[in-house]
């Protein structure tokens, strides 16, 4: 359905997305996910025709964004970043100008629009002006505006930014729900937004493409470097070089002194191993008094995490 | 073409959802009939020639501020995003706001009707003049929205979209001056002369429709208009 292929955008002397290349299938739920700056919004800017690409090519259901964007934009639903809309308009007449842009004759449009209110959730505030409504309610409308022509592919720039936590959980179920039938790349800072509603993640990390799998399958490679908390009382250097040394250990890091005379050590495992025993064991050994023992579990947190902030790797983690 | 007329209706409603439409229009109608008024009853004579005299300034004033707010807003709300990845040509949606703002100047001009009815209730003015005049003012005010909105283009900032307006309305306006004809080398008078916005009016003023003087308005129109598409095009990107 989306095609991607070695796409670079520059503003000047910046290179917002660099050589990114990625394939969404019909009916999928892609996560984009990356910090700040990676180039989230200037891909899906690119993808929805608002910016033309340097190099490289994308196609959506067949049509190139560069040479036939009209075709592409009367096939995709957009939702940018904080939901802009007409704030002086009321929420009908916004959905219904909408609907006629994109070419709906009176009476779908009418039908439509109404269709949308019940999907969205909108008949509360159906007859207010936009600028009358909370965030949660404006994301909702801007929502409603992208499937009121029935897209197949909907592209939705963080969505839930700025929504409390009770709105966070309604939006994720209608995307959740849009999702079954539709193609959707959603855009995200924000890691259990993708485990709640993606089948696929793609992270992307100062331009470029580090990651493109299922959330199950990046935790499970990152299962090699855990980490491990352990907090002890004992002499500090001798501890450290102690721990250090043992077989399943990565590296070994003072954090904190929880309460004095004890301090908490952030073990990294070595790949694939875990510490645990060989820890309770040297603290045995060494008759340290022992308070803490936690082996967090590995999380896409870490993975994104590890992938971003170290420096791009030339093999992205891909799906097996 | 058919997305020009949902951006056209949201447009010109957009400018009436809000009490700044009435307040300028009111405020363009006592203006514009205060100055007409001063000398109409002390020239005693049944005409609209003064009021047409005074138009092209008054739109100078006014015009910036109809246009202010057609782009400079849509990018400040960042309603251009949603605007410019809706399947619509660029140059539709120039015509759309264009066309809104050119029917709301149409209107403020339509609510001016009270002072050929007062002039043809005291005395026996030419009909055919006050029409002429009519028609050219809204060219010549189409000329100016041209300018407003392509300004407005150029911002997100609505005031300065609107003094820069003033600025290059003005400029246009005044470079076929006497004064400045005057300072200019001899070379360049006859362009400036030709540029000059205020020299095409004259004709009108008096109630003569030259198809010159409509040639050259509906030049400053395409011109402008084409300079806007070209920047809502690049400023995507």
């Amino acid at each position: 359905m989306i095609q991607v292929s070695n796409l670079t955008k520059r503003f000047g002397p910046t290179v917002a997305v660099r050589d990114v290349s990625f394939n969404v299938q019909r009916g999928e739920v892609v996560g984009f996910l990356g910090p700040n700056g990676a180039g989230k919004t200037t891909t899906m800017r690119v993808l929805t025709c608002y910016l033309p690409a340097d190099e490289g090519t994308a196609t959506i259901a067949g049509f190139d964004v560069g040479t036939h964007p009209l075709e592409v934009r009367s096939r995709i639903g957009y939702l940018p970043e904080s939901a802009p809309l007409y704030t002086e308009m009321g929420v009908i007449d916004y959905l219904n100008f909408i609907g006629e842009v994109r070419g709906l004759d009176r009476q779908r449009c009418r039908q439509r629009v109404q269709d949308m209110i019940g999907v969205c959730g909108l008949e509360e505030v159906v007859k207010k002006d936009i600028n009358e409504l909370s965030r949660g309610y404006r994301q909702r409308v801007g929502l409603a505006q992208t499937l009121i022509h029935d897209p197949d592919v909907l592209i939705l720039d963080e969505p839930t930014s700025g929504l409390d936590p009770n709105q966070i959980i309604e939006i994720r179920q209608l995307i959740r729900e849009i999702g079954r039938e539709k193609t959707v790349i959603l855009s995200t800072h924000i890691l259990p937004e993708v485990t709640a509603t993606c089948s696929r993640v793609i992270i992307i990390n100062k331009g470029g493409l580090v990651a493109d799998a299922s959330p199950q399958e990046l935790a499970e490679r990152s299962r090699g470097r855990e980490r491990v908390y352990l907090t002890v009382r004992g002499p500090q250097a001798e501890v450290e070089a102690k721990l250090a040394a043992l077989s399943a250990v990565r590296s070994v890091r003072a954090v904190g002194n929880p309460t004095p005379g004890r301090v908490r050590y952030e073990i990294t495992s070595a790949d694939g191993v875990d510490p645990t025993e060989q820890l309770f064991q040297v603290a045995a050994d060494n008759r340290w008094p022992l308070s803490e023992l936690y082996r967090e579990a590995s999380s896409l947190e870490q993975v994104f995490i590890q992938l971003t902030q170290s420096e791009p790797q030339s093999e992205p983690v891909a799906a097996s | 073409m058919s997305t020009i007329l949902p951006i056209f209706k949201r447009e010109f409603r957009s400018y009436f959802r809000s009490p700044i439409a009435y307040i300028f229009i009111s405020a363009f109608l006592i203006v514009s009939g205060w100055f007409f008024y001063q000398t109409f009853f002390v020239l005693d004579y049944a005409s609209m020639r003064n009021y047409f005299d005074i138009l092209p300034w008054l739109f100078l004033i006014f015009v910036p501020m109809i246009t202010m707010r057609l782009w400079a807003e849509e990018r400040k709300l960042g309603t251009m995003e949603v605007l410019m990845t809706l399947p619509v040509r660029d140059h539709e949606a120039v015509l759309g706001k264009y066309l809104a703002s050119l029917a709301f100047l149409a209107i403020a001009l339509l609510l001016t009707v009270p002072i050929p009815i007062t002039a043809m209730l005291l005395g026996d003015p030419d009909v055919g003049s006050m029409v002429a005049g009519y028609i050219g003012a809204l060219f010549m005010g189409a000329a100016y929205l041209a300018m407003g909105i392509f300004v407005s283009s150029l911002t997100q900032n609505q005031i300065v979209a609107a003094i820069v307006g003033w600025v290059v309305c003005f400029i246009l306006f005044f470079i076929g001056n006497d004064l400045v004809l005057f300072s200019a080398p001899k070379v360049l008078v006859p362009l400036f002369e030709y540029l000059g916005l205020g020299n095409h009016f004259d004709s009108i003023g008096r109630g003569v429709l030259d198809s010159r003087d409509m040639i050259y308005y509906l030049s400053v129109i395409v011109f402008f208009l084409f300079l806007n598409v070209r920047v809502i095009e690049s400023r995507k990107g």
